[in-house]
């Protein structure tokens, strides 16, 4: 036998187990989300901000550098000055009623009633019916001469004919309208929302503070809803930066409507921006939303990290 | 602080019996423990004697009082419950005095009581911390706390040790007694840990399937079981049940002893077959079948100390056994005690 060289043990490929790495293997799980919200989210943000101090139209697409110029235009402007406000009132306004629904509605669902299943599955639908045609649907609940609300108040004697509600016309109408619709499609994301946390309550400790004495309300209010605080507040931050940055309702029922009463920061920066081409003023009235929707992340996330328990 | 008393106490779920009709007397000041298996109704008892569930018939009486009809709160008794039931988002502070806060006492009266309760317990040191903070034994103790803060008529324990582990399960135990004997509260504690049970009641009753099978004193219940339920429940290794020409004769592993070992008295012999030896250190226990008895039935004896070290007695080899007959329990065909020896 002839050596002819020594026999040479070949490491096994490097490559062969990269995927049994943590770190490797997870990167590339996470590349896709990554790399989609770097194009579809990252890219138009900077593009916004681009254009925002830019004096960029689809009339005019020059690239000419204006500084904060679009921004003083916008403050100037009462009619910004009042959308900004519509927002807040729409999207705090939605949320609290939202909320309130959502409680009560978790309330009743947890007791045992015939017919709980499907009114439990009854229940979610406002959330997936599509907003096109339950807005219509609440149009013509709302509409100055078929409204069956009206019908209805009409009928109890509540109010007379004559002075019926225009709910769509007058301006203070027209907000609680937007808000109630918003409100009816949010609650029952609340309700799933109050679900999950009241379940998650041991019943030991229920138990133990009926025996210390504790009644209905007293149990709910400071021994429930305490502890299930932290979920409700993630649930609310959804809530608050969806109706925030939202204008499918508005957009559908109002048009912003009546002079610009329900108006908010979504659909004034789509009518400016897009309907009438005037890019630059509708990105910076687009960018409005990020320091306060920033502004209330962080404090609901920091309120949640120190309600931790 | 007052006498709890049951009459015919059924409660059932859908139509299952949980609560078979348990009539139970607890005086004033006393300590009773609720014996039984897993599933035996115990804990609902109990659950009923606060007014967390509904009898489905029977009476519950507290300091003479029938409180069928009150909510838990108007009972003024208190609860532990398995897993404490502490309010995680409350301070321990906080935990302590909510039921003193739902009864709408007095701000400076809370304070006192709280002050008064925890330091009982030794547990004034942490009264800031929030329970999540704790370890198992503290927690334990503030739930003890807010337990005893409004001086309830009775105190309820459910299984409070069970979270625990082995070596503060036997420290916890001894401070619960000596706690319960300072305060003189009537207790009524649920476990199916017999240790816990032979060394902290007063009187123990045995409960299975629903239905109280023997209340008594600990060694009543040891020396002189009502049933072979009980007499099989309690004890370690449990006693051993023969079949006995219509009944059953029984007595305890360690008076089942190598015949030599008793000196004179009357007594029963039995040729024991020796299948298996254990050694536990501080005794040893060896199973086997008796000559003239059913050959399966396993029959265990716990050897008295000269026999522990040395390894007298051998697995495979035939000896004689004999029990004296001061020790010989007789139980008829359904099981009852039928005569005391």
């Amino acid at each position: 036998m002839v050596t002819i060289g020594e026999s040479v043990i070949r490491p096994a490929s490097r490559l062969r187990f990269i995927l049994d790495r943590r770190d490797v293997l997870g990167s590339f799980f996470v590349a896709p989300a990554i790399l989609y919200v770097l194009l579809l989210v990252g890219v138009p943000f900077l593009m916004a901000l681009y254009y925002s101090v830019s004096a960029y139209t689809i009339y005019d697409p020059s690239w000419s550098f204006v500084g904060l110029e679009n921004f003083e235009d916008i403050i100037d402007d009462p009619v910004f000055r009042q959308t900004l406000y519509n927002t807040f009132i729409f999207t705090f306004g939605s949320q609290i009623l939202g909320l309130i629904l959502g409680k009560f509605g978790a309330l009743v669902l947890l007791r045992r009633f015939p017919g709980r299943g499907f009114v439990r599955a009854m229940i979610i639908l406002p959330w997936a019916v599509p907003i096109a045609l339950a807005t219509v649907a609440w149009q013509w609940m709302f509409d100055s001469l078929y409204s069956v609300i009206n019908w209805t108040l009409i009928a109890l004697g509540i109010v007379a004919r004559s002075d019926a509600p225009n709910w769509l016309g007058d301006p203070t109408l027209a907000m609680l309208s937007v808000i109630v619709v918003n409100a009816w499609r949010f609650f029952p994301f609340a309700i799933v929302i109050f679900l999950a946390g009241i379940t998650a309550v041991p019943q030991d400790v229920l138990d133990a503070a009926t025996v210390d004495g504790a009644g209905f309300w007293r149990r709910n209010y400071q021994i429930i809803v305490p502890m299930i605080l932290p979920i409700v507040a993630i649930g609310l931050v959804f809530g608050i930066v969806f109706t925030f940055t939202d204008l499918s309702v508005v957009f559908l029922m109002t048009m912003g409507g009546p002079v610009g009463a329900t108006s908010v920061l979504g659909f004034q920066g789509f009518q400016t921006g897009i309907v009438s081409g005037d890019v630059s003023h509708g990105a910076a009235i687009s960018l409005f939303m990020v320091p306060v929707l920033l502004v209330v992340v962080i404090a609901m996330l920091r309120f949640i990290r120190r309600r931790e328990i | 602080m007052a006498a709890v008393l049951t009459r015919d106490i059924v409660k059932k779920f859908a139509d299952v019996p949980a609560v078979n009709g348990i009539s139970l007397n607890v005086p004033d000041g006393e300590f009773m423990v609720l014996l039984g298996p897993s599933g035996c109704g115990k804990t609902t008892f109990l659950r009923i004697i606060c007014g967390l569930e509904k009898q489905t018939s029977g009476e519950v009486l507290i300091g003479g009082e029938i409180v069928n009809d009150m909510p838990p709160r108007a009972r003024g008794v208190a609860m532990m419950f398995q897993s404490y039931g502490l309010y995680p988002h409350f301070t321990v502070r906080n935990n302590i005095a909510f039921p003193l806060r739902t009864q709408k006492v007095a701000r400076a009266e809370i304070g006192r009581k709280v002050e008064w309760a925890s330091q009982l317990l030794g547990i004034g040191h942490l009264l800031e911390r929030r329970p999540r903070q704790l370890s198992g034994g503290e927690r334990q103790r503030v739930a003890l706390a807010r337990a005893l803060v409004r001086e309830p008529t009775a105190l309820l324990l459910d299984e409070p040790l069970s979270n625990l582990d082995a070596k503060l399960r036997a420290s916890a135990r001894l401070e619960i007694k000596q706690f319960q004997q300072r305060v003189g509260v009537t207790t009524i504690y649920v476990t199916h840990d017999q240790v816990e049970a032979m060394g902290m009641g007063d009187r123990i009753a045995v409960i299975d399937r629903g239905i109280v099978r023997q209340v008594g004193t600990p060694s009543e219940i040891y020396d002189d079981p009502a049933d072979r339920f009980v007499a099989t429940f309690v004890g370690t290794p449990p006693m051993n049940i023969v079949a006995r020409s219509g009944g059953y004769l029984g007595f305890r592993p360690e008076n089942f002893l190598p015949r030599d070992m008793i000196n004179g008295e009357a007594s029963t012999e039995f040729q024991f077959r020796v299948d298996r030896s254990e050694y536990l250190g501080s005794e040893r226990i060896v199973y086997g079948a008796i000559e003239g008895f059913d050959p399966d039935q396993v029959i265990t004896a716990k050897l008295p100390p000269a026999h522990v070290a040395e390894e007298w007695i051998r697995p495979g080899e035939w000896h004689a056994f004999a029990v004296r007959n001061s020790a010989l329990r007789n139980f008829d065909k359904d099981g009852k005690r039928s005569s005391r020896l």
